[in-house]
């Protein structure tokens, strides 16, 4: 291990020695800090994988069924039915701070219609299928959880980069910084202590050589 | 508050039902088009973006963009045709690159 340019004074090694201090300090926070991540992340992305499979077999249903109302209805009659939405939908977005990644809370907030006397689809019955009906529930059902994926997913994905950040931070601390601070503070150690030792031996020669 | 919203970006067939739902839809089938539009969304103010994974496969440079951003979350959904596994496999990728090893999938043989 390379040790770092300094003049080995006395000067010198105190503030290598704060350094190192600060050092060994920062490392063991991050680690701390990383720790706690991966168990939180574990923990999310656990759950993102199972919302991801649910949301992708039941939006294939989904699709499947609405596959078939295309099928049985034209396309025309198909989207003019489907037109005009009968629910506003919005999200509510927050933020939360998971151990200093900012990640979004995703609310969905459905605007419903005023009247509850008329269907919960947005066409009349008269040129429509059953079909439709189905498929429109169906999807209606999975896009909850399909803003949930959203939430946990993105949540992952900023908190996979910010474990590599800090993993990266660690190990430039512990596999780099601190052994060349070490090294460093030794070596200038051994040199004062030479110089100690120089000084010593020549003021031993001279009071002999006085002696005499 | 400010409400956001949700858009979907896919083919034709596979997404037009979300529009019943009141979910802006953006029917694409060109590559440079869904770019396009995904570019215009996240400028806006979309939330979340679903992409059908057989669009996303041919932007992928365009959604790795918004990866680090809070806003949008770009996600990828199968279209009618069923998934291809694009979505699970960013869900695996962004394990690996925290852990370094890949625990949540490894078990199952895949």
């Amino acid at each position: 291990m390379a040790i770092l340019q300094v003049n080995p004074t006395r000067m010198e090694l105190t503030g290598l020695k704060k350094r190192l201090k600060t050092a060994q300090r920062g490392h063991k926070l991050l680690k701390d800090k990383q720790d706690e991540l991966m168990k939180k992340f574990i923990e999310l992305v656990t759950k993102n994988k199972e919302l991801r499979e649910t949301v992708e077999a039941e939006l294939t249903q989904s699709f499947k069924d609405f596959l078939i109302a295309r099928a049985v209805m034209s396309s025309e009659s198909l989207e003019e039915a489907i037109m005009y939405p009968i629910d506003k939908i919005a999200l509510e977005v927050g933020t939360k701070n998971i151990m200093s990644v900012n990640s979004p809370v995703i609310h969905l907030v459905k605007e419903e219609k005023e009247d509850n006397d008329t269907s919960n689809y947005p066409y009349g019955f008269a040129s429509t299928s059953s079909e439709l009906d189905s498929a429109i529930n169906s999807l209606k059902q999975v896009l909850d959880k399909m803003v949930q994926l959203a939430e946990v997913e993105k949540t992952c994905q900023l908190m996979a980069d910010e474990i590599e950040k800090t993993r990266r931070r660690v190990n430039a601390l512990e596999y780099v910084m601190i052994p060349q601070l070490l090294e460093t503070v030794r070596y200038i150690t051994m040199k004062l202590d030479e110089n100690e030792r120089g000084n010593r031996v020549r003021l031993m020669k001279v009071k002999e050589m006085l002696g005499k | 508050m400010y409400m956001y919203k949700i858009g979907v970006i896919g083919d034709k067939d596979s997404i037009l039902g979300f529009k019943a739902l009141g979910i802006s839809v953006f029917p694409t089938t060109d590559t440079k088009q869904a770019s396009k539009i995904l570019i215009d969304l996240a400028k806006e103010k979309y939330a979340i973006i679903f992409i059908t994974e057989q669009i996303a496969k041919d932007i992928k440079d365009y959604i790795d963009v918004y990866k680090q951003s809070l806003m949008p979350a770009i996600i990828l959904i199968p279209n009618n045709q069923g998934t291809l596994g694009i979505g699970m496999n960013a869900v695996r990728q962004s394990v690996e690159k925290a852990i370094g090893a890949d625990i949540l999938f490894g078990k199952e043989g895949r």
